[in-house]
């Protein structure tokens, strides 16, 4: 059950990598109407957006980003890390995120999935990293906690991150989806519940939602592989970023969810093409685990902008050698830590196009 | 397309272990599921009744009488009046599996009215790797329709040993005491169709009632305390056991698995019974979950039996001080490893003695 949330503390943010969002945002209406969108288009995409009538939006484009960020940054907007500007100069408290290539999910009744309640009901109900309940989410209706549950730990604490899944496409990396050409996910895992403090997650960017507030700097748009495409199988940045994010809230002691809801992923695209580009994504993470198992941060870090700045600092230390994406990463962590204490923090907004 | 191949039945690998002070009526449901295999049953209580045990099943049974003259004084370590003496029937087995159930659980159905072979499930999930390094979104990737979601690393992607299946419960839920004092009305009805690997150094509360473990790797740490009669504290056997469990397959590398299968809970024991029994755990799993969090065993605790006995050092010289309860504990948990040893002689389950069945 969602608690009353006010419409005026969610931006559902949208990166546009192709330019016909006619479907996807009518197909979306009766969720995000409520809601102030905010779209930011690939600067690489050269042609036109096309949104249908009816939304109270935003659209950035290159310029707007040029104006905000400057070229003198080294982080790159393009591709699937345009939406990062979206939660940069956002003003709200919540943001959701979903890809430009998913639609509504049907869950097993037939009924529509309503993306943007469910994640708003994970972020406001508290997480429970400490011991894991066997029940998934404790505060779910018809659920509770188990037999044998510290009654100290049954307070939980803030869920900053909400991870969704995908029916249909699921989020498999190049070689399992060529491998298992068509397997679709047909699969509704009715449940929510935390990922246990101390472990990793891949976070997958195709369905998300934090709380801005708490975690905004976390999410950062930092690995770009040399070979980034406009295909989620051709980049890791959203993995980056969710194991920075993860990292951060063990270490500050906040919560992160997976699971509940689901949307619809449709098929695009070519695994095998795919392969050629990822395969250097596939390498890295054989790195990128073991790295941020290793990370420890100190106590000196309290907020998010210094958690971040102290893992960039160890990326360039430990990995920087090891791959120039690596060094570029960390400098991009560090510009964006810049960049949101002075755009991401004030209270004034570049006007939209 | 890959065809998916019958689960193995296993048959003379698994046994089925199950307490029992009521009677075992419960087992006609389970029949066309569990009838190829051999049971263990413990009775608890009064040696003196009989249990009737349904006909067509293969079968030995234990009462207190034959505990006491099969452990001697060792039988010291084996509860009385609680089904935490279900243990007892996981030393005596000779196979690589157990599977262990309650006597008020029954067939459940799944969303689509099926009924659920909860066996066959545990089967699947012991004999497919668990992912404890790296936790996988799209939950258990071995299964039919999943696999390993983007950004999982390959070098992780063959998993290892399964060594404990935890599977739920439809209907009643495991709730403790104030729980079902305030939610007496609560029944799980939300089918989550999932089996997950929990991550290593993550501590969770194993449930006894539908629960599986290959023998031959984690047996020893199974032991399930002193509760029930004499003791101050009750409920919380299988909670102990867990929780000393998961401490050691995190230390030597193996997997626990929890979600399905689902099994029907029937009964509801009585929640001020219930009270009573755990009062005390409510106040000591406040100490109970730090002390294990913070178990560290040496390097050269390369088998079960020694994680064991290190835990049960620590408890005595950690937990002691909470309660005299925990140094009797301690205790206890070095008489059980003695006792497996004795009954196990150097861990050679190749050397199988025909079971004495008793018809």
């Amino acid at each position: 059950m969602s608690l009353a949330i006010k419409d005026d503390e969610v931006d559902i943010v949208i990166g546009a990598l192709r330019s016909d969002l006619t479907t996807f945002m009518n197909e979306w209406r009766p969720m995000f109407s409520q809601f102030h969108l905010i779209i930011v288009k690939d600067p690489d995409l050269k042609e036109e957006l096309k949104i249908p009538e009816g939304f109270n939006l935003d659209v950035y484009g290159k310029p707007d980003i040029d104006q905000v960020v400057g070229s003198s940054t080294s982080i790159l907007f393009s591709g699937y890390s345009c939406r990062y500007f979206g939660y940069l100069v956002s003003r709200k408290k919540y943001i959701i995120s979903v890809d430009d290539d998913c639609l509504p999910a049907r869950d097993p009744k037939g009924f529509l999935v309503d993306v943007v309640a469910q994640h708003i009901s994970n972020l406001t109900n508290p997480a429970t990293p400490f011991f894991f309940n066997t029940l998934y989410e404790p505060y779910a209706e018809g659920a509770d906690f188990v037999r044998g549950y510290p009654f100290s730990l049954r307070g939980g604490v803030k869920c900053a991150l909400s991870c969704g899944l995908w029916l249909n496409l699921a989020d498999y990396d190049a070689p399992t989806q060529a491998l298992k050409a068509r397997q679709r996910n047909s699969r509704y895992v009715d449940a929510v519940m935390t990922v246990p403090a101390g472990s990793l997650i891949p976070i997958s960017g195709i369905n998300i939602a934090f709380e801005r507030e708490a975690v905004g700097p976390a999410l950062v748009p930092a690995l770009k592989l040399a070979g980034e495409g406009k295909c989620r199988w051709e980049t890791m940045e959203d993995i980056w970023s969710g194991l920075c994010v993860k990292v951060v809230c063990d270490h500050l002691g906040l919560g992160v969810k997976t699971g509940l809801p689901y949307i619809w992923r449709t098929d695009r695209g070519d695994p095998i093409a795919s392969l050629k580009k990822e395969w250097e994504g596939v390498k890295l993470m054989e790195e990128v685990i073991p790295f941020f198992q290793s990370v420890r941060l100190p106590r000196e870090a309290t907020t998010v902008e210094e958690c971040i700045v102290e893992v960039a600092n160890a990326v360039k230390e430990r990995l920087g050698s090891m791959d120039p994406v690596f060094a570029r990463a960390a400098k991009a962590m560090l510009d964006w830590v810049k960049l949101w204490q002075s755009v991401g923090s004030s209270s004034s907004r570049s006007s939209a196009v | 397309m890959a065809t998916v191949s019958p689960t193995p039945l296993l048959k003379d690998e698994l046994d089925i272990v199950i307490p029992t002070i009521r009677n075992l009526d419960f087992l006609e449901m389970w029949r066309p599921f569990f009838q190829p295999y051999h049971l263990i049953i413990v009775q608890d209580g009064d040696p003196t009744k009989t249990i009737k045990v349904p006909e067509g099943f293969d079968y030995e049974l234990y009462n207190r009488n034959d505990i006491n003259r099969i452990l001697g004084p060792k039988a010291s370590c084996i509860s009385f009046k609680d089904s935490a003496c279900r243990c007892f029937g996981y030393m005596v087995s000779k196979k690589k599996y157990i599977y262990t159930i309650d006597d008020d659980c029954f067939v459940a159905k799944d969303p689509s009215g099926k009924d659920i072979n909860a066996l066959e499930q545990h089967i699947q999930n012991l004999l497919s790797p668990s992912t404890p390094f790296f936790f996988n979104t799209l939950y258990d990737p071995y299964r039919s329709g999943a696999d390993f979601v983007r950004g999982y690393p390959f070098s992780l992607r063959e998993g290892v040993p399964t060594a404990v299946s935890h599977g739920l419960w439809l209907n009643i839920p495991d709730y403790d005491a104030p729980t079902q004092l305030v939610k007496p009305l609560e029944r799980n009805t939300r089918y989550v169709d999932a089996i997950m690997t929990i991550p290593k150094g993550t501590l969770f509360p194993m449930c006894g009632m539908n629960l599986a473990f290959n023998r031959e790797l984690i047996g020893p740490a199974m032991y399930f305390g002193l509760m029930g009669d004499g003791q101050p504290i009750g409920r919380y056997d299988d909670m102990w056991a867990g929780w000393c469990t998961k401490v050691i397959c995190d230390h030597l590398g193996w997997g626990v698995k929890t979600g399905l299968p689902y099994i029907w809970h029937s009964k509801a024991s009585n929640p001020f019974v219930n009270l009573k029994k755990e009062y005390k755990g409510i106040y000591w799993q406040e100490e109970l979950i730090p002390f294990f969090q913070s178990v560290a065993l040496p390097k050269d605790c390369t088998t079960v039996q020694k994680c064991y006995i290190e835990i049960s050092k620590q408890v005595k010289a950690k937990l002691g001080k909470v309660d005299d309860y925990f140094n009797k504990l301690a205790d206890a948990m070095v008489t059980w490893i003695e006792a497996w040893d004795e009954l196990n002689p150097s861990g050679d389950l190749s050397a199988k003695i025909p079971n004495g069945a008793t018809k």
